[in-house]
C-alpha cells in the first residue's frame, strides 16, 4: 500500500479501516542469498539498498527483539555532515543527501527537519578549531557558517551569555543540520525493504555463525539453523559478542549513553544546539519535549541506564548554558550501549571470514549515519569491494595505524 | 556506582578514572604488530563478569584491578595492582605479570 496524501483523507472518511500492517511476519525460509543480522537502523538500511541498489532481495534481516528495539529507537535524533577528516567527511556529506530525499523515497514521514545547529565555543582556541572544521566542511561541499557572540544572541537570546566561567564567543551554525524523528526511521526502512521482498524476522536471535574452510555457510538461531553465503553483522553494541560467534575479536569495547526528555513544552528552541565546555546538547522534539545528552558514563556497560554522576553532569551544564529550562520536568531518562572503537570512527569491512561482512562501532554518532551506512555496506555485501566514500573505514586499520581519530583524542575506547 | 578501594574503603565512582580493560596489563615483549594491536585495541568486550583498571585519581591514587557486572553495574572485587599488600591478595601476581610482559 502507498502512502500520500489522499490515502490519508479517504481513511479518515471510512474510519480507518483500510490500513494494512505496514510489513510481513514471514517464518525463516531455510536458505537466503544473503542475511543482515540486527534490525536496527543500520541493518534495515543495509536490506533496503541490497534490494534497491543490487536487485538482491532473497534475503532476511533477523533481529532478536522486535525492529527499532536497539539504539536506534533510544538516541537523540541529531542528523549533521560537520566531520573534519577525509574518510569521515565525505561519507556523512553522502549520508546527508541520501536524508535529504529519504521520505520521498521510501515513502514514509521520517520527519527530517533541517533546523540547524549550532556549536558553541567559549575560547579564543576553541573558535580557531571551529573555524577550521568550518572551512573542511564547505570544502566538502556542505554548509558551515561562523557566528560571532552577536550571531548567536540573533539567533539563540535565551543563552547565558554572561556565565563567568565559560562566556560564549560565538558558534559554527549548520544549517541543514537537524534532526529526524528516530523510529520512522527504522518503520520507514523496514517497510521499504519489505515490500521489495526482504522478509523481515522478528523475535530471532542469532546464537552461531556456521563457517566451513573459511566460509560462512549460515547462521544458528532461536528459530533454527538458517544457510546463506553471505552473512552481514549490524549489531551496534553487541557487536564483540556476535563477532567472537565467527571467533573474532573486534577493536570495541561497549559503553553506555545517556540521554534525557522532559515534559512537553510549547516551541522554545528551534535548533540543535550544543554547549562547546560541559558536553551538553540539546533540542526539542515535534512533541515538545526537550531532548538532551551529554558524554558517555566512560566505563565498559551493557546496562541500558546510566550512573548518577553522568545526570548530575548534564543536568548542570544545561543549567550553566541555558538557564531558563531549569523549571522543566524531566519525563525520563535511559541508556544506550555504544559500540566505542579506539579512534572513534567506524567499521564497515569484510572479515577473515569469507563471506562474513561488519558493520559496527558507530560510537554515539551511528543514526546521521544510518542511510550511508546502509548504502556502503550493501555495496560491500554485494560487490565484494567497498564503497568509495566508506573505503577507509577498515577493520585493520588499527594494526596498520590508519586511525580516524576525528576529536584527536588518542587511541583508546573511552575517549571519543 | 562504587568502589571498594582496598586503601581507602568503598568511594564513590567519581573519584576514579577509567582506564580500559586489564588486557593493558598484557603488554607486549616484542614488537610483533598483532600482538600489540591485540594489546592497544582488540577486546573481549563481555557482558557480564569483565576486568578492568580504574585509577583512584582523587583518593590514594592506586591503581585498581576491578571485578565487575557490565550488564547490572555490580561491583564485586577491588584489588591493588602493584603490591600485595591489603585487599590485594592476588596483587603480586598482577605485578610480577606487568614485570614479565604480560607472558602469564
Ligand atoms: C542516548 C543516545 C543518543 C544518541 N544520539 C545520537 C544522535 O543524536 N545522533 C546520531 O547520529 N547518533 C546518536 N546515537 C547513536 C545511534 O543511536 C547509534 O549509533 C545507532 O543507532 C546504532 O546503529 P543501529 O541503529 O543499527 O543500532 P541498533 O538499533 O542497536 O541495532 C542493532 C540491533 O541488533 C540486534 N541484535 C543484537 N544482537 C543480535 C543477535 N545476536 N541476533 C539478532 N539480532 C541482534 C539488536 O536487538 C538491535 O535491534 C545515540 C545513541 C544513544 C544511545
Ligand atoms: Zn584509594
Amino acid at each position: 500500500m502507498r502512502y500520500s496524501g489522499l490515502k490519508v483523507i479517504s481513511e479518515g472518511l471510512f474510519g480507518n479501516r483500510g490500513w494494512k500492517p505496514a510489513w510481513r511476519d514471514p517464518a525463516p525460509k531455510p536458505a537466503y542469498d544473503a542475511i543482515i543480522i540486527g534490525g536496527g537502523g543500520h541493518g534495515l538500511a543495509t536490506a533496503y539498498y541490497l534490494a534497491k541498489n543490487h536487485g538482491l532481495t532473497n534475503i532476511a534481516v533477523l533481529e532478536k527483539g522486535y525492529l527499532g528495539s536497539g539504539n536506534i529507537g533510544r538516541n537523540t535524533t541529531i542528523v549533521r555532515a560537520n566531520y573534519l577528516l577525509q574518510g569521515n567527511s565525505e561519507f556523512y556529506s553522502h549520508s546527508m543527501k541520501l536524508w535529504e530525499g529519504l521520505s520521498a523515497d521510501l515513502n514514509f514521514n521520517v520527519m527530517h527537519s533541517q533546523r540547524g545547529l549550532i556549536n558553541l565555543f567559549h575560547s579564543d582556541g576553541q573558535r580557531d578549531a571551529f573555524a577550521r572544521r568550518g572551512n573542511m566542511m564547505i570544502s566538502q561541499g556542505d554548509d558551515a557558517e561562523l557566528l560571532d557572540r552577536e550571531g548567536v544572541r540573533s539567533y539563540l537570546p535565551y543563552l547565558d551569555f554572561e556565565q563567568t566561567r565559560f562566556p560564549i564567543y560565538g558558534g559554527l551554525l549548520h544549517r541543514r543540520g537537524g534532526t529526524a524523528r528516530h523510529d520512522a526511521v527504522a518503520w520507514g526502512y523496514a517497510r521499504a525493504a519489505d515490500r521489495r521482498g526482504v522478509d523481515l524476522i522478528q523475535n530471532c536471535e542469532v546464537t552461531g555463525i556456521d563457517i566451513a574452510g573459511g566460509r560462512v555457510t549460515g547462521v544458528q538461531t532461536t528459530r533454527g539453523p538458517i544457510r546463506a553465503a553471505k552473512v552481514g553483522m549490524v549489531v551496534a553494541g553487541r557487536s564483540g559478542q556476535v563477532a567472537a560467534m565467527a571467533g573474532l575479536r573486534l577493536p570495541i569495547e561497549s559503553h553506555v549513553l545517556q540521554a534525557f526528555v522532559t515534559e512537553g513544552l510549547k516551541p522554545v528552541i528551534d535548533h540543535v544546539i550544543s554547549f562547546g565546555m560541559g558536553h551538553f546538547y540539546i533540542s526539542q522534539s515535534d512533541k515538545g519535549g526537550l531532548v538532551f545528552g551529554g558524554d558517555l558514563d566512560f566505563y565498559a556497560s551493557y546496562a541500558s541506564r546510566g550512573n548518577l554522576p553522568m545526570v548530575e553532569h548534564v543536568m548542570e551544564a544545561g543549567m550553566t548554558l541555558m538557564p531558563m529550562i531549569g523549571r522543566a520536568k524531566v519525563l525520563r531518562s535511559w541508556g544506550g550501549i555504544m559500540d566505542m572503537t579506539p579512534d572513534g570512527s567506524p567499521i564497515i569491512d569484510r572479515t577473515p571470514v569469507e563471506g562474513l561482512f561488519v558493520d559496527a562501532g558507530w560510537n554515539y554518532g551511528g543514526f546521521k549515519a544510518v542511510p550511508a551506512s546502509g548504502w556502503c555496506m550493501a555495496h560491500l555485501m554485494a560487490t565484494g569491494q567497498p564503497h568509495a566514500v566508506a573505503a577507509r573505514f577498515r577493520l585493520d586499520r588499527f594494526a596498520t595505524g590508519h586511525l580516524l581519530d576525528e576529536e584527536g583524542t588518542g587511541s583508546q575506547h573511552n575517549l571519543h | 556506582m562504587r568502589i571498594p578501594c582496598p586503601l581507602c574503603g568503598p568511594r564513590d565512582r567519581r573519584e576514579f578514572f577509567y582506564y580500559g580493560s586489564e588486557d593493558y596489563l598484557n603488554r607486549p615483549v616484542g614488537d610483533d604488530p598483532a600482538a600489540w594491536d591485540a594489546y592497544l585495541h582488540l577486546r573481549d568486550n563481555p557482558a557480564g563478569e569483565t576486568r578492568d583498571l580504574w585509577y583512584h585519581e582523587m583518593g590514594c591514587a592506586s591503581w585498581l584491578l576491578v571485578t565487575r557486572n557490565t550488564v547490572t553495574h555490580a561491583v564485586l572485587d577491588a584489588r591493588l595492582v602493584a603490591a600485595g599488600g591489603e585487599g590485594g591478595a592476588s596483587g603480586g601476581d598482577i605485578l610480577a605479570k606487568m614485570k614479565s610482559g604480560g607472558a602469564a
